[in-house]
């Protein structure tokens, strides 16, 4: 496994790229840990399948260097890097059975048959195959034939790096908990460094130790997901990660307070801007109480979806939403205050503060 | 009014739908929800005439239209791939049913210009297909068969493709969209989170048999049985066998779930229960709680929540709790489980009681 070094990485698919639009990725620049779990998330275009590509070879980037463990692979084919990859769609072999499926990557490395034999047997017993070991893979599901595209990317432990591009995407919900968190485990128990794209911030969130959320070919924020959720450093993270996303309501600071409309707050420590900045205050669904106390907001919506309720109501002429959860009660007056602890201040969208 | 009167499908001596009964009224959302393979399309295929059932009939308003081909009953479909002409601009492949149909030119545009402002089209009418993003793809698909203005609209995974957070907008806007044309629309998916988000009713199926159908909410809090219940849950139920006597639910274990009152009236005996990952908690919510030993196997955290993966007596349960939780693999906790939301079922599957709350 290795330390994985993005070095001032710029990537134009275009020629002779001039203004920062024309890149598809603008600037990464990083260094992630050997044995970490990554996830890029972001929206279509952002840029992470590019990334992806850069790091498993099938793109030389524009500008830049890729490292892994320090040596140079910026040239290095994607064969040469000793990668394994998970695709979206499962890349296996229809004729051959379930257990030689698995056993390829390492016959190919000219593993001995013993300890062939002894890691297929282990990868059929995670990825619950193990009775299907001698079927043909053709006629499977795609579940089952998803299921034999993971092992095969994990089944050696020679590799530097796995990368997986949206590999849950064809996977039903309830065969997705079981596939994450056996993913998860896997990660635990082995160590492997694994780079994990997907444009679902679920699977991102519990799948990575450290989220590297992309948008128009930058990376915007890396970070847990609990520092995501709380301390979005862009009001894009704010509305890419949670469902509903982040409330940003246009908002003036004035001295040691921030006012929406004509609601003034206090904040304990008052963030740093330049006059001229466009300020926003940024609140989590999650974090508005509904109650009969505080300030005033008029409820348009209650949307039931089992466990809670998304509230959608109108907040000082703002769209406003609010999660409540299924047993909390919603008076016809009802009123709103903010959880100091999940106040944010953004100004041109970058966060520069927060907590009342 | 759409109605299914005992409609199967056989293939090579096979039920893909066995004989159903559904009834969807004008101006209702209907979600079919069921995992792949379940039905889904078969069933809408089945509404839309595009195979005919080999038993049973399909009445529309009354009349019956079974084996009258699609063509000519007024129907819109839309499916999971973004399909539109990759040569005309979006203006056209929006005006293109009405343009079939021989609408005159005031009323195609002004039309075709509604539904591109409900969609959010406007800026993009001049652009073909291929310049567009995945979800302005599918936006134009969407619009065509707003202006179509058909009775029925299948809508088999329209929004499947999409980043989610582009799902979330157009699932937001979709039942507004259509509730004005007061058409019958019928949306398959495979996730119960959206069947929740959509509203509307909701018919679950499994292998080809429609388990349960009325208002969404209804069926995921009382599933008429297991199947339904295993259906329409995400994340997945957590089960527990257990054996009614006097006041309490034993565990073969030795533990006793004190007698939730919706469950105080029925006959002793075996019942497998059933409940949701956040009615699983670290502290004791009320003197319903049972408290109960388990060990952890993996957690997941998403931010502001963390599932937490359990065994109990070799049984795998996922725990949702609010906040941030990283407990080591293979570490015995205790957690509570609230009785008041236990589901219970008995040996034929059939719900013998819903939760309370």
């Amino acid at each position: 496994m290795a330390r994985i070094t993005l070095d001032h990485i710029r990537h134009a698919y275009g020629a002779n790229p001039v203004a920062d639009s024309d890149y598809a990725l603008r600037e990464v620049h990083h260094e992630w840990n050997d044995g970490g779990a990554y996830a890029l998330l972001g929206p279509s275009g952002c840029g992470k399948t590019t990334l992806l590509n850069i790091i498993s070879g099938l793109l030389q980037p524009s500008h830049g260097r890729i490292l892994f463990d320090g040596n140079d692979v910026t040239e290095v084919s994607t064969q040469g890097r000793n990668i394994a990859q998970v695709f979206q769609f499962p890349v296996i072999y229809d004729t051959m059975t379930v257990y030689d499926n698995l056993a390829f990557p390492l016959r190919n490395r000219k593993v001995p048959e013993a300890e062939v034999d002894k890691r297929v047997r282990d990868m059929l017993g995670i990825i619950d195959l193990a009775d299907w070991a001698d079927r043909k893979a053709r006629g499977l599901t795609a579940d089952q034939k998803q299921k034999i595209s993971l092992g095969r990317g994990l089944v050696r432990n020679d590799v530097n790096a796995i990368l997986f591009d949206e590999p849950l995407t064809v996977i039903d919900p309830h065969m997705k908990w079981v596939l994450r968190s056996q993913l998860k485990r896997i990660h635990k128990q082995f160590g492997f460094t694994m780079v994990y794209v997907t444009h679902d911030q679920t699977e991102a969130l519990t799948f990575a130790d450290k989220v590297v959320v992309m948008y128009e070919g930058e990376i915007v924020q890396i970070g847990t997901p609990a520092e995501l959720f709380e301390k979005p450093s862009h009001t894009f993270v704010g509305y890419f990660i949670g469902s509903p996303g982040m409330n940003v309501l246009p908002a003036q600071l004035n001295e040691r307070s921030v006012v929406v409309g004509s609601q003034r707050m206090d904040l304990n420590v008052p963030p740093q801007t330049k006059p001229g900045d466009r300020i926003e205050l940024g609140i989590r669904p999650e974090f508005i109480h509904l109650g009969r106390e505080g300030m005033p907001v008029k409820i348009s919506r209650i949307e039931d979806i089992g466990r809670r309720r998304i509230v959608r109501a109108e907040f000082e002429g703002k769209p406003l939403a609010i999660v409540a959860d299924e047993n909390t009660e919603i008076p016809a007056e009802a009123r709103v205050s903010f959880d100091p602890a999940g106040i944010n201040i953004y100004a041109n969208s970058w966060r520069v503060g927060g907590e009342a | 009014m759409l109605e299914l009167r005992k409609a199967a499908k056989m293939v090579a001596g096979e039920y893909h739908i066995h004989p159903s009964d559904l009834t969807l009224e004008r101006g209702s959302l209907n979600v079919l929800l069921g995992p792949t393979l379940s039905g889904k399309t078969s069933l809408m295929r089945l509404m839309a005439g595009l195979d005919r059932p080999t038993e049973g009939a399909v009445y529309f308003d009354g009349i019956d239209v079974t084996g009258m081909p699609v063509q000519k009953r007024n129907i819109a479909m839309v499916y999971q791939q973004f399909i539109n002409y990759p040569l005309l601009t979006v203006y056209e492949n929006i005006a293109s049913p009405m343009r079939i149909s021989g609408k005159d030119k005031a009323t195609v545009d002004r039309e075709v210009r509604k539904a591109a402002d409900l969609l959010r089209l406007t800026p993009y009418l001049d652009r073909t297909p291929l310049h567009l993003s995945g979800g302005q793809q599918q936006r134009t698909a969407l619009a065509r068969a707003l202006v179509k203005n058909a009775s029925l609209v299948l809508m088999d995974e329209p929004l499947a493709n999409l980043d989610y957070k582009l799902r979330e907008e157009l699932r937001e806007e979709l039942p507004k969209i259509f509730a004005q044309s007061g058409a019958i629309f019928v949306y398959a998916t495979t996730e119960p989170s959206e069947a929740l988000m959509l509203g509307g009713n909701t018919a679950t199926l499994s292998e080809g048999r429609i388990t349960q159908f009325g208002p969404t909410i209804d069926i995921y809090r009382r599933p008429a049985d297991l199947t339904t219940a295993k259906t329409f849950a995400d994340p997945p139920l957590n089960f527990i066998e257990v054996v009614k006597s006097g006041g309490g639910l034993r565990h073969r274990e030795g533990d006793v779930l004190p007698l939730p009152a919706h469950l105080g009236t029925i006959p002793d005996g075996p019942l497998t229960v059933a409940f949701h990952p956040h009615h699983l908690g670290f502290t004791q919510q009320t003197e319903n709680s049972a408290r109960l030993a388990a060990r952890t196997q993996i957690s997941e955290i998403t931010g502001s929540e963390s599932f937490v993966h359990l065994e109990y007596d070799g049984v795998k349960w996922v725990m949702l709790a609010p906040g941030i939780h990283n407990i080591d693999p293979d570490t015995g906790i205790e957690v509570f489980l609230d009785t008041r939301h236990l589901m219970a079922f008995g040996s034929d599957g059939r719900a013998i009681a819903a939760a309370a709350a």
